[in-house]
Order: structure tokens, then C-alpha cells, then sequence
């Protein structure tokens, strides 16, 4: 349930699920964005769900923050369903060239290679959100002894397709980008399809994510 | 019939095709884009007769330099510009806020904006562009929108599908006014930062870094300190919010910004002074001023008010 909305500026609310990332509290984030999304509010111009919050974005020649909140706080969202999550399988290719972090990564944790991808290949990651850049998921967990910080002096150009953890999360760069995760691995999959108007993310929140180990020949020769 | 067009010979420095923007698209990381100064926007339309949500040409300190090849068409430059009409062998000195008609073989050289980031060309016509998400405007970061995602470049051609034929002659009196004191209503991590910080941030005076485009505005003055977490838990952005990372300077999201960010939100620019806001060039001087939600809606209905009137004194 939404514990407290608050204004972010003139024109947004800001919808606060609690302090903790965890399934639950984002499954909960979710319902209530496709459910507000669904009812086509006149004047909302944008949805934005994260780990633990909704921001509502609204255009004020339209409506207002007192108008909205009152509206989304009485918002019955049991009346709508639950909505159905995808299952998807993701190519990675970890030879060292498209791995670009893995040897700082065997330090910074001090496991073995063979055991970081291991343990990265046999879990089902749920993801929490898309965005920062179009359709980058958001992916977790990972295992506590996977966890590591941001670079400390972000790349300025990630290449397009790489597969970066962060803490207890997982990303995947969907075009080339600035960016300080730590790289893994690369798909050659296409995360995010502009082509696609209705569904461009290959990927959404509440969806599962695992990743199948491919050959550098398959990598190559990877055809959609 | 002979196709009507534009050549471009210069592209300028980030010269794009932008309307009002796409909306509903935050939750899969596309930024609302559309032009920057909304208001100038809108103008640039009216003097030229177009639709209020038609496509414009923006640009930034530089503009292009185009030649016109087809019959006589409409445009307006709207902003603080300086630019030039080659005519065979004369130089009409442009004005801004006003109709000109171009000619076959006209050179349109927009030369640069005067004290200020944005300019707008309005043209009485409809161009052939690509829509995604019912809106062209470009995106160069996520190569999104019309001309492929990119700046007009050096060489390429603007296709006229359909020129306006009422060729009436359309002026405004308006000059484009300076801001000094944003106003911003607090954000939602006000309080992660120490007294002497908060202090700081409304009363010191901060300088707009060579570092801003039309994703952020990167401001240094005297560091802010922060006493909570220099991260938060990444979640939703929107244009205007004020964001202040681990070395104590704002930066200021604006309409390419990303959708998520990390950082604590110190405060929000409120919509009223939006279009001002992004006209400052770097090394301009701000203040930041601290205004409450009933403030800023007020003063958002006296800027509507404002450029409607302007509209409709064209």
C-alpha cells in the first residue's frame, strides 16, 4: 500500500511504498501502476514505478496536486486483475573481451571466475524496473557475496548490450551509454526495439529474467 | 510539381526537430524531449499560421545555415537571434518575432543566439518527418524521433510535403527576459542535508557549467553538504528536479533526462520558470529561491495567462 504521497515540485506526486527494496513492496508498486495506467487518469502525462516508489507526473494546465492525490488515494485498485509476468532467457557471452570487469571483480569479491558466473547462471532475477536510459531493466537479486559498488570513475562509453551488477542488482546497457556498473558479460539479444511502438521492452517489471551462457561463435553468428 | 525544400549547408551546433514531446513513455526510460523554451515554441508556430503542436526546428548558440529551393514560403525565428537572409546578392538583417517570406534560392544563416542557449524556426508548412510515440522530437542520446534520432548535419535535405499558402504577414513585440532567482519548491530529500548546506543552496550564488545540454544542467558554486546518504534508491525523475551527487554540486534534469537517478533531490524548479530556466548559458549567475506549492501554482497560471495573451496578439 502507498504510505505517503507528497508533491515532487508543481507538477508531480510522489508516491512512497516504503524505505526497503524487496519483491513485495515492488510487486505492490507495480499493481498500482498498471492498474493507474489502465484507467487513462485525464491529465496524468506520465508513470514512473521504481523499487519502492510511483512518481505521477501531470500536467498542471490540466489538473493539480490536491485534485490527484485525493483521486489516487481513494484509487480501488483490488478491482483489477493480476496481471500476467513473462519468463525470458537471455544470451550472455563472457569471453574476457565483452566481460570487461571480471578480473576486477574476482579481486573486489575474491571468487573465482568460474564460480561468479556459476552462481550468476543458475538464478532467476525479478525485475523491479526499466528506465534510467530506454528499456534498461533493473534486475535482483543477487547473492550477498556477488554484491559490489559502482566504479569508482564511471566508463563514458559502455558498449551497447553489456550485462552490469551493482550491489544486489543486474542491468543490461540497451544502446551504448555513460555508465559505472560492472561489466560481465554481453547479449546480443535487443533488450529495447524502438521499432516496436506498443511493446519496445523486451523486458518488464515484474517480470523473470535467467541468463544462458553462449560461445563467442554463437555470439557472433546470433541471429533474432 | 517541383519538390519543395530545404538544403542545409551548416548544421549548427544541436540543431533537432522537436514538438510538445511523448508522453506515458517514463516507465520504459524514454524522457518526455520536446522543445526546451515551450513558449518560444509555441510562437514560432503561430507567426507562421502552423498548428500549436507542430514540428519546429530548435538550435542551440550556433544555428544552421539552410537554402531554399521551391515557391514562396513562411517562416518565423523566435528567441534572441541573430540571422541573415542571402537574397542574390543582398543581406536582409532578420528580425525575430516576425513572418519573412522566403524565395527560391534564399540562404536562411542563422547565425547564433545572443546571450542565450535556445532559438526557434518556424516554417509555414508541413515537413516529411518520422513520428515514434505520435511525436517527432529527437532524441540524440536514445536515437529516437525524426532524422533518424540525430542533429541535422551538413549536406542533408528538409522535404516540404505541403506549403501553407496564406502568406500573411504576422508580428510580435516581445523581448525574451532574463532570470536570475529560480524559484524551486523543496524536494523530497530535503533534510539529508546538514544546515550550513541548505543555507547554501538558497542563499550563495551558483555558475551554469559548460557541462548542460538538453538532458542537465551541471551547476558549481559552494559545495552542499550532504549528512544522510550521497545515494538513495533509484527511482523516478522529472524535469526541473535538483539533484545533488556525492561532490556537492546540482545538476539540474532537464527534458532528455534519464528517467531514474540515484541521487537526493534537493529541489524542484517549478514549471513557471522552466523556459527561462534553460535560456541560461554557462558561466550565467542563479540564485535559487525557495517558493511553496500554492506559490508555484499561481505563478504557472500567470505564465499561461502570459503566453496565451502573447498567442493571441499575433
Amino acid at each position: 500500500m502507498i504510505k505517503n504521497i507528497s508533491n515532487l515540485g508543481d507538477a508531480a506526486l510522489y508516491c512512497d511504498f516504503g524505505g526497503e527494496v524487496n519483491k513485495e513492496i515492488n510487486t505492490e508498486v507495480i499493481q498500482y501502476f498498471r492498474s493507474i495506467k489502465k484507467e487513462k487518469i485525464p491529465g496524468i502525462n506520465n508513470l514512473t514505478p521504481s523499487y519502492n516508489k510511483l512518481i505521477i507526473s501531470f500536467d498542471l494546465k490540466k489538473t493539480n496536486y490536491k485534485d490527484l492525490k485525493n483521486l489516487i488515494e481513494n484509487f480501488n485498485i483490488n478491482k483489477y486483475e493480476k496481471f500476467k509476468n513473462k519468463k525470458i532467457e537471455i544470451p550472455v557471452c563472457c569471453d574476457e573481451s565483452l566481460g570487461l570487469d571480471i578480473t576486477r571483480l574476482e579481486e573486489k569479491l575474491n571468487i573465482d571466475r568460474e564460480k561468479i558466473y556459476e552462481n550468476f547462471f543458475r538464478k532467476n532475477f525479478f525485475c523491479y524496473m526499466t528506465g534510467f536510459i530506454a528499456g534498461m531493466p533493473f534486475l535482483g537479486d543477487l547473492d550477498s557475496n556477488m554484491r559490489v559498488k559502482r566504479l569508482e570513475t564511471p566508463r563514458v562509453k559502455v558498449p551497447k548490450g553489456s550485462i552490469g551488477i551493482t550491489e544486489q542488482f543486474v542491468n543490461i546497457y540497451t544502446f551504448e551509454s555513460p555508465g559505472g556498473w560492472n561489466i560481465i558479460g554481453n547479449t546480443p539479444l535487443k533488450i529495447f526495439d524502438k521499432i516496436q511502438e506498443t511493446d519496445p521492452n523486451l523486458i518488464n517489471p515484474g517480470d523473470t529474467v535467467v541468463f544462458k551462457k553462449i560461445t563467442k561463435d554463437q555470439f557472433r553468428n546470433y541471429n533474432e | 510539381m517541383s519538390k519543395n525544400y530545404f538544403k542545409i549547408i551548416r548544421g549548427g551546433i544541436n540543431t533537432t526537430f522537436q514538438d510538445q514531446g511523448r508522453k506515458n513513455l517514463y516507465h520504459i526510460g524514454i524522457p518526455f524531449s520536446g522543445a526546451m523554451d515551450n513558449r518560444n515554441y509555441l510562437l514560432a508556430n503561430k507567426l507562421v499560421g502552423n498548428k500549436s503542436e507542430a514540428p519546429i526546428i530548435e538550435f542551440a548558440y550556433q544555428g544552421p545555415l539552410l537554402k531554399y529551393f521551391g515557391t514562396k514560403i513562411n517562416i518565423a525565428i523566435t528567441g534572441d537571434v541573430n540571422f541573415i537572409i542571402n537574397r542574390n546578392s543582398n543581406q536582409i538583417i532578420g528580425k525575430c518575432y516576425q513572418s519573412i517570406t522566403l524565395e527560391n534560392e534564399d540562404e536562411l544563416d542563422i547565425i547564433s543566439t545572443n546571450k542565450s542557449v535556445y532559438g526557434y524556426l518556424g516554417i509555414s508548412a508541413e515537413l516529411k518527418l518520422k513520428f515514434q510515440w505520435s511525436s517527432c522530437s529527437t532524441n540524440t542520446k536514445a536515437r529516437i524521433g525524426a532524422n533518424d534520432g540525430s542533429k541535422l548535419k551538413e549536406n542533408q535535405e528538409i522535404d516540404i510535403l505541403k506549403i501553407n499558402k496564406n502568406l500573411t504577414n504576422t508580428k510580435l513585440d516581445y523581448t525574451n527576459t532574463k532570470i536570475e532567482k529560480i524559484r524551486v519548491i523543496k524536494g523530497t530529500n530535503f533534510d539529508y542535508f546538514s544546515e550550513n548546506g541548505k543555507k547554501i543552496f538558497f542563499e550563495k550564488e551558483f555558475t551554469v557549467s559548460k557541462l548542460s545540454d538538453r538532458m542537465g544542467m551541471r551547476l558549481e558554486g559552494t559545495k552542499i553538504e550532504n549528512i544522510t546518504d550521497t545515494n538513495i534508491k533509484s527511482e523516478g525523475l522529472i524535469k526541473g528536479v535538483i539533484q545533488v551527487p556525492a561532490d556537492g554540486n546540482p545538476i539540474i534534469m532537464l527534458s532528455d533526462h534519464g528517467t531514474i537517478g540515484g541521487y537526493p533531490k534537493i529541489g524542484v524548479v517549478i514549471s513557471a520558470d522552466y523556459d527561462k530556466l534553460v535560456q541560461l548559458t554557462p558561466g550565467s549567475k542563479i540564485k535559487f529561491q525557495e517558493v511553496n506549492l500554492a506559490s508555484a501554482e499561481s505563478l504557472f497560471k500567470l505564465y499561461e495567462l502570459e503566453t496565451q495573451n502573447l498567442i493571441s496578439q499575433i
